[in-house]
C-alpha cells in the first residue's frame, strides 16, 4: 500500500482572490511581512500496489484531481503500513 | 423539437429549464439522469445550473466524468445544439467540450442579480433572433463565474468568433468580459447568465426566451430543408 500526497496549486499568472484576501487578513493581524499568499489543495490517496503506479497517478491528476488549464500539481509517494 | 435536460445530483435549475422549454417555448423536454448513456432520441441537449456533486474539488469536475457526458459528446459531434448554463457551462469546460476554466469570482462573493449582456454575434444557432450588438438583460447567479483562459486560447476564441456574449459591466473578473462562448463549430454554447430564468415578462425579462426561440427556429429550418 502507498500513501500518495497530491498537492494542487494555481498556475503562476492565475489570479488567486482567495490568497489575496488571506494576505490582507494576515496584514491586518500585523503580519505585514507576508507579500503573497497562494491557496492550493492537498489530496491524500491510499493506493494499492500496481504496475505503472506513477503513470496512473499522473493520469488521475490530469483527468480529475487537477485542471491543467489553471492548476499545477506534484505528488509524493510514501510506502504505507496498515 | 425535443430537448433533454440532463440532471446531475445537485442540479437546481433543471426544473426552471424544463419550465422554460415546455411552458414558455411550448416545445418538448424531458429530464435525463446523469447515469444514462444515450441521448440520441433528443434534438437538443441542455445542461442546467446548480451545484453538481456539491461543487466538490472544482465546479463541474465530477459532473464532467458522469456517464451521460460521453453521450453529450456524441450528440455534439453530430452537430446537435448543446447548451450549458452556469454549472452546465462549468461542466462543458471541465469535460473539454469548450476551452478555458472557471475561477472564483474576483470579489469572492456569490453574485445574484440581473445584469447587462452584449450579444457579440447573431449569426449562430443560439443567437440568430437577437440583434448584432444588442444589450439584453439576464440574471446571473454564481460564485465561480470568473472565466479564465491563456492569451493563446483567447486569440483562438477571437479568431474563430467563439465569443457570443460579454458582460457590459464585468461582475466577476472574467477574461475580456466573457460571459458565453461556443465551440468552433458553433453548436456547443456555455454561458454563465441564465436565459431560462428570463422567459416571462411577468418575471422581469423575456430576453432569455429569444435564445431558445433561435435554437428552435434554426432547427426547424434545417429540418425542413433536409426533408
Amino acid at each position: 500500500m502507498f500513501k500518495v500526497k497530491v498537492f494542487v496549486t494555481l498556475k503562476e499568472g492565475v489570479l488567486d482572490p482567495q490568497g489575496k484576501a488571506i494576505q490582507q487578513s494576515l496584514a491586518s493581524l500585523s503580519y505585514d511581512e507576508v507579500e503573497e499568499v497562494r491557496v492550493g489543495k492537498y489530496i491524500e490517496l491510499m493506493v494499492e500496489q500496481r504496475e505503472e503506479l506513477e503513470k496512473r497517478i499522473n493520469e488521475m491528476c490530469d483527468q480529475l484531481l487537477a485542471n491543467p488549464v489553471i492548476e499545477d500539481y506534484y505528488y509524493e509517494i510514501e510506502e504505507a503500513v496498515r | 423539437m425535443k430537448f433533454a435536460v440532463v440532471v446531475f445530483p445537485g442540479s437546481n435549475c433543471d426544473r426552471d429549464m424544463l419550465h422554460a422549454i415546455t411552458d414558455a417555448l411550448q416545445e418538448e423536454a424531458s429530464f435525463v439522469w446523469h447515469t444514462e448513456t444515450d441521448l440520441s432520441p433528443y434534438d437538443g441537449i441542455l445542461l442546467p445550473g446548480g451545484f453538481s456533486h456539491g461543487d466538490y474539488l472544482r465546479s463541474g469536475a465530477m459532473g464532467a466524468t458522469a456517464p451521460i457526458m460521453q453521450a453529450v459528446k456524441q450528440e455534439a459531434a453530430k452537430g446537435k445544439p448543446v447548451l450549458g448554463v452556469c454549472n452546465g457551462f462549468q461542466i462543458l469546460l471541465e469535460a473539454g467540450l469548450l476551452p478555458g476554466a472557471m475561477l472564483r469570482n474576483e470579489s469572492l462573493s456569490f453574485i445574484c442579480r440581473n445584469i447587462g449582456i452584449k450579444v457579440r454575434r447573431n449569426n449562430t444557432m443560439f443567437t440568430s433572433k437577437y440583434e448584432q450588438g444588442e444589450e439584453i438583460i439576464l440574471p446571473i447567479a454564481h460564485g465561480e463565474g470568473n472565466y479564465f483562459c491563456d492569451d493563446q486560447t483567447y486569440e483562438a476564441l477571437q479568431r474563430n468568433n467563439q465569443i457570443l456574449f460579454t458582460y457590459s459591466n464585468n461582475p466577476n473578473g472574467s477574461v475580456q468580459d466573457i460571459a458565453g462562448i461556443c465551440n468552433e463549430r458553433g453548436n456547443v454554447l456555455g454561458m454563465m447568465p441564465h436565459p431560462e430564468r428570463a422567459v416571462e415578462s411577468l418575471l422581469g425579462s423575456t430576453d432569455g426566451l429569444t435564445l431558445f426561440q433561435s435554437i428552435v427556429s434554426n432547427w426547424r429550418e434545417s429540418h425542413v430543408l433536409n426533408t
